[in-house]
């Protein structure tokens, strides 16, 4: 699953390139940040602020917020796969969405250490790859929300978010959590609205769990 | 600052905030109530990403062709269709939106 992963992502990795060019920056620019912050949302929202007009510190900003989760990804990571001290500065770099999300959906200690790296390394490989054909196309791709690159990011993290939703609970999680993220969206830094989603998930998640909810425990979905 | 030194700057950024999650001392992340708070956590970050991505831009809620894509990639998911695919019918539901000439729509 780690590989479709990644090449699915690339997909998009190519909006990033094409976007990043034409918010003013330089391919080798463009693609240093895909090497180097490799993390898509905050990619996304550098570029964004750049190419509004935007100051470096204000592009700073918008990406180290959306930034943060990453955080959250290195605990749970570290807690699910114990890995070696020497390998976590490693792992710290290939923890995105995606190798998370891979990893904690499979079954076995094995499997979600796979499931890591696969997720990790293939977006990484892919990530980048797009994003210098992205960059190298530039204008000549025209519009690129016509190609419906959007909607490719759109059926990724439904497709990471998934397999995840094993039971009851956490679909109901999984719902207030959606509904509180359409709520403060206008109202706060994006960014924030996944970290307080977050939150919001765990409370309600604890909330059912201590009202004897029938619980069917099955899968409603698989990849 | 240039470019060059922002770009710089917001990387040693986000891989300081990669890298903090794995500093915290395993004792305190492998308590039970820690432990049993991931799934929800992991459920509720991804949910949250998935409507940001679909029905958002910057500060604002917007509705246009991703909301075709999304409830495609959702009935590609309850035929079980594989991963690839269902990217793949995301695309081209935004794509083809978009070629008819959909509105968008900030409510």
């Amino acid at each position: 699953m780690g590989f479709w992963v990644g090449l699915a992502t690339g997909l998009y990795g190519i909006s990033f390139g094409a976007l990043g060019v034409a918010a003013g920056l330089d391919v080798l620019q463009t693609c240093a940040l895909s090497l180097l912050m490799f993390t898509g949302g905050s990619q996304f929202a550098f570029i964004g602020v750049l190419g509004g007009g935007g100051a470096g510190l204000a592009a700073w900003s918008a990406a180290s917020l959306l930034g943060i989760r990453n955080g959250i990804y290195g605990m749970q990571i570290k807690q699910l796969l114990r890995p070696p001290t020497a390998l976590q500065p490693l792992m710290a770099q290939f923890t995105i969405d995606e190798s998370m999300a891979v990893s904690s959906a499979q079954a076995d200690q094995g499997e979600k250490r796979r499931g890591f790296w696969a997720g990790g390394l293939g977006v990484y490989l892919f990530w980048n790859l797009a994003t210098l054909a992205g960059a190298l196309a530039g204008g000549a791709m025209g519009d690129v929300k016509a190609w419906g690159l959007d909607g490719a990011a759109v059926a990724a993290f439904c497709g990471l978010l998934w397999p995840h939703l094993k039971n009851q609970k956490l679909i109901v999680s999984a719902v207030a959590a959606a509904a509180i993220t359409l709520a403060v969206v206008p109202f706060v830094a994006p960014g924030v609205p996944i970290l307080i989603a977050g939150a919001c998930s765990i409370v309600v998640w604890v909330l059912v769990s201590t009202r004897h909810w029938r619980e069917p425990d099955q899968m409603v979905g698989d990849l | 600052m240039n470019n060059w030194a922002w770009i710089l700057v917001a990387s040693v950024t986000a891989y300081a905030t990669k890298l903090a999650g794995y500093l915290l001392p395993r004792k305190l992340l492998e308590g039970k109530t820690v432990t049993s708070f991931a799934p929800p956590l992991t459920v509720g970050l991804l949910a949250a990403l998935t409507i940001t991505n679909a029905f958002s831009s910057g500060q604002a809620i917007l509705i246009d062709a991703r909301l075709i894509s999304f409830v495609a990639a959702i009935i590609a998911l309850r035929f079980k269709l594989p991963f690839i695919v269902v990217i793949i019918v995301g695309a081209l539901a935004a794509a083809l939106g978009r070629l008819l000439g959909l509105p968008s729509w900030y409510p």
